[in-house]
């Protein structure tokens, strides 16, 4: 295409936005509320999905040893765990270690099974490559000699993986939802302005303007509509993202979760709102002057 | 050359407006179409220019095959077909220039050929004085010239013209009559729709008379034929 031509159509594109002057506004918020609740749900679904992953990642199986095991067979043991499949890291924690977890979870009480009182056992803690294959793991891991349980977080973790499936399906499945209400958004209004332009449009198709000569300024026109309607909704979720990010942190400190980090979910999340307002506008636009090409 | 051959176009409500229609129109002539309202004048024309497609049959317009055509090549047929209607059809946010550089601008000619060509076609039809104006500012007769100019500035091989001067009065019917003779006497082939007895009676061409979507008369230097 020529460049002037494409100058052409941003300039009628333009030109329809400031006549249509409250149409376009009207369909900028509808982009935006839309994006706002697409951004936000996005936004609550991926960190929910990080909480849950570091929830998954902390389940481990604990190896309880039998307390008959001397040092020689202890560390053998090790290795045989070492080399069982999907095992990713193996570590020790000695009774000693053991009870001082315990004294720091639940209180100086504790202390009085120090030495030779303490009921603990020696553990090795196993992490699997994946959360999934926990359970395999602690099975063959009681079979080993020398090992006098195996325990992981069993029905508990099962469930949760289960749960955090489903959450994401339905997540998936509502921000579909909400993109497809944005595009019938996008495409009413297009339609609009495309009404009280239908004359012009009888007129070029009469003297043989190509289809994509007449589409083209109404697809730009809802790409900026999309876009607009895109850039509100990263601002207020970025804005509100930012504070909830500090104070919801401060409640984490010292567990084993963490949100999203600002740098980069931020970025990513404004990029691919921007994209969808963009795209979504785009397709709203082709979808609603079809109907007046038709000759 | 205008060339339908069999043609037949019946619309989906069951009405058969056009019947086993065979005609042939040379380049350069000029060709009134009359008949009774209803008798199948509009379809017919509204099927050179792929508005309508026939049910049956075939139809040439130049080098277009009009139902083999696809839809995306239309447009290069529209631009060897103008089309001038009874109610104009301009724009009236656009001045009377903007309005015919309008659809030069949409075939993408170039702005200086536009330029030269618009005032071309303004000085053919009389209304070079009239440039900055806008439609509404414009008489009847004036505004159908424009329409005029418009529809010939892409220089199409064939213009067609549905009942141009059905809302004019008579004196303002023959100055776009002088127009059209200008434009066909240029090698322009016209076809015009008309219930105008008068004009069909005192300017002699080609008559087709339509009735029940078929030629009932076909006669060079015809006349008009009905009662007015």
């Amino acid at each position: 295409m020529k460049l002037r031509t494409m100058g052409r159509h941003f300039k009628e594109a333009f030109k329809s936005l400031v006549r249509n002057g409250w149409m376009s506004v009207a369909a900028v918020s509808a982009v935006a509320v839309t994006l706002l609740l697409v951004g936000s749900f996005v936004a609550l679904l991926m960190n929910v999905n990080k909480l849950a992953s570091d929830v998954e990642n902390d389940v481990s199986v604990r190896v309880y040893i039998d307390l008959a095991a001397n040092e020689e067979q202890q560390t053998q043991l090790g290795e045989e765990l070492e080399k069982l499949e999907a095992v990713e890291t193996v570590e020790y924690s000695s009774r000693e270690d053991e009870l001082q977890q315990v004294v720091g979870t639940y209180g100086a009480e504790f202390d009085l099974f120090e030495g030779d009182d303490n009921p603990l056992h020696d553990v090795y803690i196993v992490n699997t490559t994946t959360p999934q294959q926990t359970s395999a793991v602690a099975k063959q891991a009681e079979e080993l000699e020398f090992v006098s349980q195996a325990n992981y977080g069993g029905a508990e973790a099962d469930k949760l993986f289960k749960t955090m499936e489903n959450v994401r399906n339905v997540g998936g499945i509502v921000i579909i939802a909400l993109l497809l209400t944005a595009v019938f958004l996008i495409s009413n209004t297009i339609r609009i302005t495309i009404f009280s332009r239908r004359t012009e449009i009888e007129i070029m198709k009469l003297v043989g303007a190509t289809n994509w000569f007449i589409r083209w300024p109404f697809v730009i026109e809802g790409a900026l509509i999309g876009l607009v309607g895109a850039i509100i909704p990263t601002a207020i979720i970025s804005g509100v993202y930012i504070y909830g990010y500090e104070v919801i942190s401060n409640y984490f400190v010292g567990t084993y979760f963490s949100l999203l980090p600002v740098n980069p979910f931020l970025f990513q999340l404004g990029a691919v709102l921007l994209a969808v307002g963009f795209v979504i506008g785009s397709i709203g636009s082709i979808l609603s002057i079809r109907k007046f090409l038709r000759v | 050359m205008i060339e339908m051959l069999n043609v037949s176009k019946k619309y989906p409500n069951g009405i058969t407006a056009v019947n086993d229609l065979t005609i042939r129109i040379e380049q350069g002539e000029f060709v009134y179409v009359v008949g009774p309202s209803g008798a199948g004048k509009s379809t017919f024309i509204k099927m050179m220019y792929r508005e309508e497609l026939p049910t049956k049959g075939t139809i040439k317009v130049g080098d277009f095959d009009l139902v083999k055509m696809k839809n995306k090549d239309i447009p290069y047929l529209r631009r060897h077909v103008g089309v001038v209607f009874q109610d104009f059809k301009l724009l009236p946010k656009l001045t009377v220039y903007e309005n015919i550089a309008y659809a030069m601008e949409v075939v993408e000619k170039n702005p200086k050929i536009i330029k030269k060509r618009v005032l071309e076609v303004l000085d053919l039809v009389n209304l070079k004085h009239k440039v900055k104006m806008f439609p509404n500012e414009l008489s009847g007769g004036e505004q159908q010239r424009i329409a005029i100019a418009r529809a010939i500035a892409n220089m199409p091989r064939v213009l067609i013209c549905d009942e141009p001067t059905g809302n004019l009065d008579p004196e303002t019917s023959w100055e776009i009559m002088n127009i059209l003779e200008e434009i066909s006497n240029r090698g322009t082939t016209i076809i015009m729709a008309t219930h105008n007895s008068q004009i069909v009676n005192q300017v002699r061409h080609r008559v087709l008379a339509i009735d029940n979507g078929r030629i009932v008369r076909d006669q060079q230097e015809g006349e008009y034929g009905y009662e007015a």
